[in-house]
């Protein structure tokens, strides 16, 4: 694994792909090789895409990675799509529509499927970013799943968070309901080629304007982040981020430098109101949070005697305790051998 | 927490020929097998499916080829394989193909050669055991 990890950092393109497999199947190798890429990484500026099914976001990744490429950026994608819940397998099809990337060195394309992770992303997700991030990709895209759902995990794992529609998909409502928008940095009408488009824009400016409060904070209920981040001030304290609507038709490539300077923009608002570091730090926060708990968890369930747990099941299942105290009880029983 | 190996297969249909019936069939096959398929879809040159299977780190490239060009393709795709350290990468084939280009094929390192009629879960056992043998392999 050792020389894997010199020759991603060394610009092996194919140990980068070797290390990405290992990460996604969360082994012990993995966990060695991303301790040492760690150093290496947070360098990397990342996008996310997400939105309802079929809205563009492949098309749209493909025609802004060569809006970045002609910039001189290179470009890593991550793009997710659903394992199938019953079977484990999964068709993943998001390559299809970014084929103008093909046989250009800067840029690296990794399909991900979700492998029972619901949050629209990967769990390794994260991991992946670190990989991609070390091996030198100034600016990582990350395509979700299109659910069309509220999709914090995206929020969390991205810099800019795009939010893309379409024109004629009854989205405009969905979008309420969901949450949606308050994850959005930038909002975008895909497909603006369509003559209905203007009426998305029109109820998506109305919907700014009636305001769901933007980002409030994608990290509220996380427990440490709380103790070890500052809380992002109010939108009063500094100034507001005013999430712009761009329209764009991404299989003609039109609009993406449009898209593209959008993005620059809320990047340089991100540094400029402190919110950059804060949001890293909230990051981190929730990070160790999340995988404190696991660790905890595994550790303590590994000192549990299976026969006590399944006695406890069966007076929970008898009514003869209720599930906080059986909680109560396993602490007091784990904190004494 | 150690997630399973999966299987991963990237299907293309090279050549200039346009309809990827087959090749979606097959794609469907594989993921109700429990595999992830990576889906590339039509007019793939051999630099692309090189390109792709390095970055996609799979394990099988599964071929749909109706348009006969496979003695043009092959060499060529199995040469870029070579010359992008996938040697081990086991190449399928899915489609018509004659009788005397199939001892050809597999003597160039082509794993197995499908005809139309295939049944779709031979093919996903037949990958399932030419994937744990190369796994065994490497260690
Ligand atoms: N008219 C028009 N069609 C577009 C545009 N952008 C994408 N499409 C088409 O919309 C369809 C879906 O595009 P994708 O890029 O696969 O959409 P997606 O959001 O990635 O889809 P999922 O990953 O399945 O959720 C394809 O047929 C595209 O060609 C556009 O700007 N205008
Ligand atoms: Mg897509």
């Amino acid at each position: 694994m050792a020389d894997l990890v010199e020759a991603l950092l060394g610009g092996s393109l194919r140990a980068l792909a070797r290390l990405l497999t290992v990460i996604q199947n969360e082994t012990p190798e993995a966990r060695a090789a991303l301790a040492r890429l760690y150093p290496h990484s947070g360098r990397a500026y990342r996008v996310g895409i997400t939105g309802a099914p079929g809205t563009g976001k492949s098309t749209l990744v493909n025609s802004l990675a060569k809006t970045y490429r002609e910039a001189g950026r290179t470009v890593g994608i991550l793009a997710v799509d659903p394992t199938s819940p019953f079977t484990g397998g999964a068709v993943l099809g998001d390559r299809l529509r970014m084929r103008d990337l093909a046989g250009d060195q800067g840029v690296f394309i990794r399909s991900m499927a979700t492998r029972g992770s619901l949050g629209g992303l990967a769990r390794a997700t994260d991991d992946a970013i670190c990989a991609l991030d070390a091996a030198g990709f100034e600016i990582i895209l990350i395509e979700t799943v299109g659910t069309g759902q509220s999709e914090v995990d995206i929020a969390r794992a991205a810099h800019t968070t795009l939010v893309v529609e379409a024109p004629g998909l009854g989205d405009e409502v969905q979008a309420i309901k969901a949450g949606i928008l308050e994850i959005a940095d930038i909002l975008v009408v895909n497909k603006a080629d369509r003559p209905d488009a203007q009426n998305t824009v029109r109820a998506l400016q109305t919907m700014l304007d009636l305001g769901p409060a933007y980002r409030s904070n994608p990290w509220h209920h996380q427990s440490l982040s709380g103790i070890l981040a500052p809380p992002p001030e109010s939108e009063a304290e500094s100034e507001a981020w005013q999430v712009p609507i761009v329209q764009t038709v991404a299989v003609d490539n039109w609009g993406t430098d449009a898209l593209a300077e959008a993005i620059e923009m809320h990047h340089a608002y991100l540094g400029r109101s402190g919110k950059f570091r804060v949001w890293e730090r909230q990051r981190l926060a929730a990070e160790l949070s999340a995988r404190l708990e696991s660790a905890l968890l595994e550790r303590f369930v590994a000192r549990l005697d299976t026969e006590r747990l399944l006695a406890l099941l069966d007076d929970l299942e008898k009514r003869r305790i209720d599930p906080q105290s059986a909680v109560e009880t396993l602490l007091k029983e784990g904190d004494r051998c | 927490m150690t997630t399973e190996q999966k299987i991963r297969v990237l299907i293309a249909k090279p050549g200039l020929d346009g309809h990827d019936r087959g090749a979606k069939v097959i794609a469907r096959a594989l993921r109700d097998a429990g595999m992830e398929v990576i889906y590339t879809g039509l007019r793939q040159t051999p630099e692309m499916i090189a390109e792709a299977a390095l970055q996609e780190d799979v394990d099988v490239v599964g071929l749909s080829i109706l348009s006969g060009a496979h003695m043009a393709l092959l060499p060529r795709i199995l040469e870029l394989l070579r010359a992008n350290d996938l040697a081990d990468v086991k190449v399928i084939i899915g489609g018509i193909v004659p009788d005397d280009d199939i001892q050809a094929l597999k003597a160039m390192g082509v794993a197995a050669i499908y005809g139309p009629g295939a049944n779709t879960s031979s093919i996903a056992d037949d990958i399932r055991q030419m994937v744990q043998a190369a796994r065994s392999h490497n260690g």
